[in-house]
């Protein structure tokens, strides 16, 4: 195990001592925004498997983060509250989704790849915007969270935070393990060489499309806990800026790396909170906040090449 | 003489206008070195990517080991035993040494859906790949980033690739292209102790390694092969004289 590893591992731990944390400082506000963190920060790896290990830049992955959460809203609409059902068809519909958005966009590469899956997810979008009886435009109120046969409660914050958490922890392990397999290797191969790749014997779209369709189900994942996390469901969930999102918090936490779009995600909302909500900070900072955020972005991305993770001792992977 | 390992017929190609292979007949015997070589932008790389599928031909055939390979993908032609090295160094550079050739191992021991074991622990690919580098003599350098080699050494691991896939017949787009007079000696020996055991089409600008190392020699000349014959034949060629203006031959 090397030093990087060590890292995400420490990350880990930190995000376990919160709740006792917060409870002590008597700021439950944290558990809220940390919880939030997490959430994005499984989107965000999802992500990470498609546009750093594969190398495919998907404008449009906030789709899943939609589906997801609509898969939870809707069958909670209609009285079914079983969250094991509600969470198997977000992740299971995202992943169909995926397979049918990729089968057509994984073909293309470059500016059309990201054009494509920009405008299917701009589909979803507009979709859920038309659909009056969820709400349409302003979305609708999830009444009744997620039901897990009494085995945990996600009324009970910090119940919710440690799944979570631990939800958190296992998506990392297994994109962990995918990189590194024979599976991850032939996706990064095609992503370094596609011509090599091609001449030694491997098709590059088949192992392509299956990492689109696992990062999508993640992410479908994600979005069960986020319509959770809100109790709101919105089709700003799938909205091109929160694909744009997604990306950014991996291209500042660091491409393909195992901590980056955990670190990512951290830095991108804890400065969005801390920008617009710190006392400290003058009026003339909180209330144009994105501007400074803005800033801020641009200095990481051009000082820290390799993203946050890439600050960090160790080895590159 | 058998049937030959690989065989076109009437093979041509255009780009617009321009003719860049132009009814083409070619043929490789098994264990034989078949140089191609002709002045610049005689069409020789064109034709090297038609055999290797990187190009669809507009008209004529492929063959090889008595199969019709002209509408087969370029991946699928690398598992029935044809292998390419590229003018310009084709590797992994953000892989290490090993990494680039237990990926061309890997390529040819089944599918790749295998998801949870870590690649790089698995004996089955680095074993064979560690042997392969051995073999081009480049096993100290294992574990160095592929960009960090030196350029003759990114020649050798390609090779080193190119030989991981098992090939029955290995296309070499200039290989020595690029060496210093030290290296690309030392790969003209290399290929050299390869004759006989493998089958070899070889594009090369560099007489020294044409004349040491093929056993025929075919000429191409604006997408025509005006010439194959034996090193001696084609030396004496009046026509290839002419083609080549007088270059020393």
């Amino acid at each position: 195990m090397n030093s990087r590893n060590w890292i995400t591992i420490a990350l880990l731990l930190l995000l376990a001592a919160v709740p006792p944390l917060a409870a002590w400082l008597d700021q439950p506000f944290y558990l809220d925004l940390l919880r939030r963190v997490m959430i994005f920060a499984i989107a965000a790896i999802s992500l990470n498997l498609i546009l750093g290990y594969g190398g495919m830049v998907s404008f449009g992955h906030a789709a899943y983060l939609g589906i997801g959460a609509y898969a939870v809203g809707v069958l909670g609409y209609y009285g079914i509250y079983n969250g094991w059902l509600q969470w198997g068809v977000a992740i299971g519909a995202s992943a169909l989704v995926a397979l049918a958005i990729g089968s057509v966009s994984v073909r293309t590469s470059g500016i059309y790849f990201i054009m494509i899956t920009l405008a299917f997810t701009q589909m979803l979008y507009y979709l859920g915007i038309s659909i009056e009886e969820y709400g349409g435009d302003d979305g609708m109120r999830l009444k009744v969270r997620s039901q897990f046969s009494g085995l945990i409660d996600l009324n009970d914050p910090t119940a919710f935070y440690y799944l979570v958490l631990v939800l958190l922890a296992l998506t990392l392990l297994l994109v962990h393990r995918l990189v590194n397999s024979r599976f991850g290797l032939a996706l990064q191969a095609a992503r370094s060489n596609e011509a090599r790749t091609r001449a030694i014997g491997l098709a590059p779209y088949p192992y392509r499309l299956a990492a689109f369709t696992i990062a999508g189900a993640i992410c479908g994942l994600a979005g069960a806990l986020l319509v959770n996390h809100t109790a709101y469901l919105t089709p700003d969930f799938m909205n091109w800026t929160r694909s744009g999102e997604l990306m950014f918090m991996v291209i500042l936490g660091g491409i393909a790396t195992a901590s980056g779009p955990l670190l990512g995600a951290a830095a991108f909302l804890l400065l969005e909170d801390l920008l617009q909500g710190w006392s400290v900070l003058p009026k003339w900072v909180t209330e144009h906040w994105q501007l400074y955020l803005g800033v801020i972005l641009v200095l990481a991305v051009l000082y820290a090449k390799r993203g946050l993770a890439g600050l960090l001792p160790g080895k590159n992977e | 003489m058998n049937k030959p390992l690989l065989e076109t017929r009437r093979l041509r190609k255009n780009f617009g206008a321009l003719v860049a292979t132009d009814t083409v007949d070619f043929s490789v015997h098994a264990g034989e070195t078949h140089a191609v070589i002709g002045p610049n932008g005689a069409g020789k790389t064109t034709f090297i990517k038609q055999l290797s599928g990187e190009l669809r031909p507009d008209a004529g055939q492929i063959h090889f080991a008595g199969e019709d390979i002209t509408r087969l993908a370029w991946p699928k032609r690398s598992h029935r035993g044809l292998a390419r090295s590229f003018q310009i160094t084709s590797i992994y550079r953000d892989f290490s040494a090993l990494d680039n050739v237990a990926l061309a191992v890997q390529a040819h021991a089944g599918h790749s859906f295998r998801f949870w074991h870590p690649a790089r622990a698995d004996e089955a690919l680095t074993g064979p790949a560690f042997q392969f580098l051995r073999q081009v003599n480049l096993h100290e350098r294992a574990n160095t980033l592929a960009a960090e080699l030196s350029h003759g050494e990114q020649r050798q691991l390609e090779i080193a690739m190119v030989l991981a896939t098992r090939p029955r017949l290995m296309l070499l787009d200039e290989p020595v292209a690029g060496m210093g007079t030290d290296e690309s000696q030392r790969m003209i020996e290399f290929l050299g102790s390869l004759r006989g055991n493998t089958t070899m089409v070889l594009v090369e600008h560099d007489m020294d390694a044409v004349f040491t190392l093929a056993d025929r020699i075919s000429v191409l000349v604006y997408g025509r092969i005006i010439a194959t014959g034996t090193p001696a034949e084609i030396r004496a060629n009046a026509e290839v004289r002419a083609a080549y203006l007088g270059e020393d031959l």
